[in-house]
């Protein structure tokens, strides 16, 4: 259902990647590895519809994005280098408004649940500043445990976390592959999903 | 609709809990035009004069110091980038952000000017139509702003060329706001003025929107 | 000869025939200048009020025409690029901009130096000049813009977006200083009132107006030569070009 056909990327009159093609189908997992600088950011971005490709089409369900934009945004989730929560608002309060953006109703029990999942009891209701950059992340990731969007588009989601929270991510990836959802997602570290699920695609190899 | 106030609401609370950089920019609104009597001089007649032109002025500057906090913050941490994500016009969620905006700063500019006025001797009827004037005014320059705000995000020397980029197109409302308020002074109807600011707004809240949310996917891309 | 577009739109095309027609443009620029310069300060008369002073709006009445016409000319490209995303013509935006903001500032020196001997003072507030003013102001926030934003593709699309708000406000702005002008003084001192047209003063203007336009021909496609070698320098095409001219 998500399909690129020959993308090609430039930054700064360098070409990080061309002729690349891939077709992704629910269920499946899409695993971006390379060396850094090698453009995985780059071609998540180019996924979600925030950067224009330099050659070449992305396509969800069929239909190209510069027409069909509106339609992946419908379904996305993507979770950037950056948290996507605002310091002066509690946690509890950014997962209440990002679902809102995201047009998801959620109720006040499945978003403590969520945050308390990523280990975070007792700190939802303070101001996300008073947090440390790794419990910042994690209300970031709780956003993913309550998302339904059925494509995930994540940078490093497992960095810098423990390894209990890794294992809650990783099973609700499998969930989420389970249920004919499908994800793309960059990492540094090993990750543990069904290999019948995953497909590699490696950058920057000369 | 609810993502619209949820938006606004947000901007809100997030303004709410950050009070002193709001309050910074009607400080400042204070004092430039507090610095006009002193580098003009007290006598009564030439400050009335220059009054509606000063006020007015000072109102421009500090609704472009305030631009920067339209998108700068979103920017940093994010969240800009999941509202371009966002099943959600993006032209929609710009409008919410600008409403916003201006309820915290163009909005206590309005009322905070009569009172300044008034160290200026203007007669109450002039007053009363600098509140006007910049209460139809103050939006449009949230309005346009937006745009620029939107087109120098996260450049190295932002706020300086925001300026250059934003006054030019300032001059419209300048021209009529202070211009309702020197007429009112002649003893002439403000009307005229006063309904093309409106139509001015009009045309802001109808077009900007769609300009400044391309201008936003062009900067984040 | 068929104009093949979309391959005269590539840069590489481009280049050699930019190369060829700049000196048909110079030439006629410096002939039509000549030609101008002549009928300006030697046949056409001098004016009755203001004398041989007057003489300087065969400078600043072409320099302000092409001022305006470059802004909408490059807001055009501009909008081109943008919408289809043309590399070339986001170039030609950008070839154009500081050609335009220099007839903007001869308009406004000109128009500063006729205002002295003819009215004592070195700027009239009138619609004209005021209008003039602004319009620099928005060439320098273009430039300043697309100098701000290091990658190229996105200083285009931001140039063009601001290269178009303004060409949409120039009639706003036109029209909101006309009335600023007359709110505010008599009018008795304007720029607007030349002396009577002689037609022999028009055959001068128009003369020095199409020498502008044929210099500023040139002159965008000398700089968008250099942009697009500057753009594709990483292209086998240009290192090609680089050697010859080593």
């Amino acid at each position: 259902m998500l399909e690129a056909v020959d993308l090609s990327c430039e930054r700064g009159g360098r070409t990080l990647f061309s002729g690349l093609s891939f077709t992704l189908a629910p269920g499946q997992a899409l695993l971006v590895t390379g060396p850094n600088g090698a453009g995985k950011t780059s071609l998540l971005r180019i996924l979600c519809g925030l950067s224009p490709p330099f050659t070449g089409e992305v396509r969800w369900r069929g239909q190209g994005l510069a027409a069909a934009a509106d339609r992946l945004r419908g379904a996305l989730f993507y979770l950037g280098h950056h948290n996507g929560i605002k310091d002066e608002l509690t946690a509890l309060e950014n997962l209440h408004i990002n679902a809102t953006l995201a047009g998801d109703a959620l109720s006040e029990e499945a978003a403590r649940a969520a945050l308390a999942g990523m280990g975070l009891v007792g700190r939802e209701d303070l101001p996300a500043k008073t947090l440390s950059q790794g419990q910042r992340r994690r209300v970031a990731l709780a956003r993913l445990l309550v998302s339904h969007a059925p494509l995930w588009v994540l940078d490093e989601p497992l960095t810098a976390l423990d390894s209990r929270a890794a294992a809650l991510i990783e099973s609700r990836l499998v969930a989420h592959l389970a249920e004919g959802g499908l994800v793309v997602l960059t990492t540094h570290q090993p990750i543990d999903l069904p290999e019948i699920a995953l497909r590699r695609l490696t950058l920057g190899e000369a | 609709m609810r993502i619209f106030f949820t938006l606004v609401r947000r901007d809100l609370l997030v303004a709410y809990r950050r009070r002193m950089d709001v309050l910074v920019s009607l400080i400042f609104f204070v004092i430039v035009v507090s610095l006009f009597p002193l580098g003009v001089g007290p006598e009564r007649e030439t400050l009335r004069l220059i009054a509606p032109g000063v006020v007015w002025v000072a109102a421009l500057l500090s609704a472009m110091l305030a631009l920067p906090r339209l998108f700068a913050a979103d920017h940093q941490d994010g969240t800009l980038e999941q509202m371009l994500l966002a099943p959600f016009p993006l032209s929609a969620i710009v409008l919410a952000k600008v409403l916003a905006h201006w309820l915290v700063s163009g909005l206590p500019l309005a009322f905070m000017a009569p009172v300044l006025g008034l160290q200026f001797d203007l007669p109450t009827s002039a007053l009363l139509v600098l509140l006007a004037s910049l209460l139809l005014g103050t939006p449009a320059l949230s309005l346009i702003g937006a745009i620029g705000a939107a087109l120098t995000l996260g450049l190295r020397g932002g706020g300086v060329l925001l300026s250059l980029l934003v006054l030019p197109l300032y001059i419209p409302v300048l021209i009529f706001g202070a211009g309702a308020v020197e007429t009112t002074m002649m003893g002439m109807t403000p009307e005229g003025h006063l309904s093309l600011l409106g139509a001015f707004l009009i045309l802001a809240v109808l077009a900007t929107p769609f300009v400044a949310a391309a201008a936003l996917r062009i900067a984040l891309e | 000869m068929k104009i093949n577009w979309f391959k005269s739109a590539s840069p590489a095309t481009f280049y050699p025939l930019a190369g060829r027609m700049i000196p048909w443009f110079s030439t006629a620029a410096a002939l039509l200048c000549a030609v101008g310069l002549y009928v300006s300060f030697f046949l056409a008369p001098t004016d009755a009020t203001q004398g041989e002073a007057y003489r300087i709006i065969f400078i600043h009445v072409p320099a302000a025409w092409m001022s305006m016409f470059i802004y909408l000319v490059m807001a055009f490209w501009a909008g081109i690029g943008l919408a289809f995303n043309t590399r070339l013509s986001s170039m030609m935006a950008q070839a154009l901009a500081p050609t335009g903001a220099m007839f903007t500032f001869v308009a406004l020196w000109t128009g500063a130096l006729w205002g002295k001997p003819t009215w004592g003072t070195w700027w009239v507030w009138d619609a004209r000049l005021t209008s003039e003013l602004i319009l620099l102001f928005l060439y320098l926030g273009y430039l300043a813009l697309t100098a701000a934003i290091d990658d190229t593709r996105r200083a285009d699309k931001a140039g063009a977006i601001l290269a178009l708000v303004g060409a949409v406000n120039v009639p706003i702005i036109y029209f909101s200083v006309q009335w600023w002008n007359t709110l505010h003084q008599g009018a008795s001192v304007s720029l607007t009132r030349a002396p009577s047209m002689a037609r022999i003063m028009l055959i001068g203007m128009l003369l020095m107006g199409l020498a502008a336009w044929m210099y500023s021909i040139a002159a965008a496609l000398s700089r968008v030569r250099l942009i697009i070698l500057e753009r594709e320098k990483n292209t086998a095409w240009v290192r090609e070009v680089l050697e010859r001219e080593a």
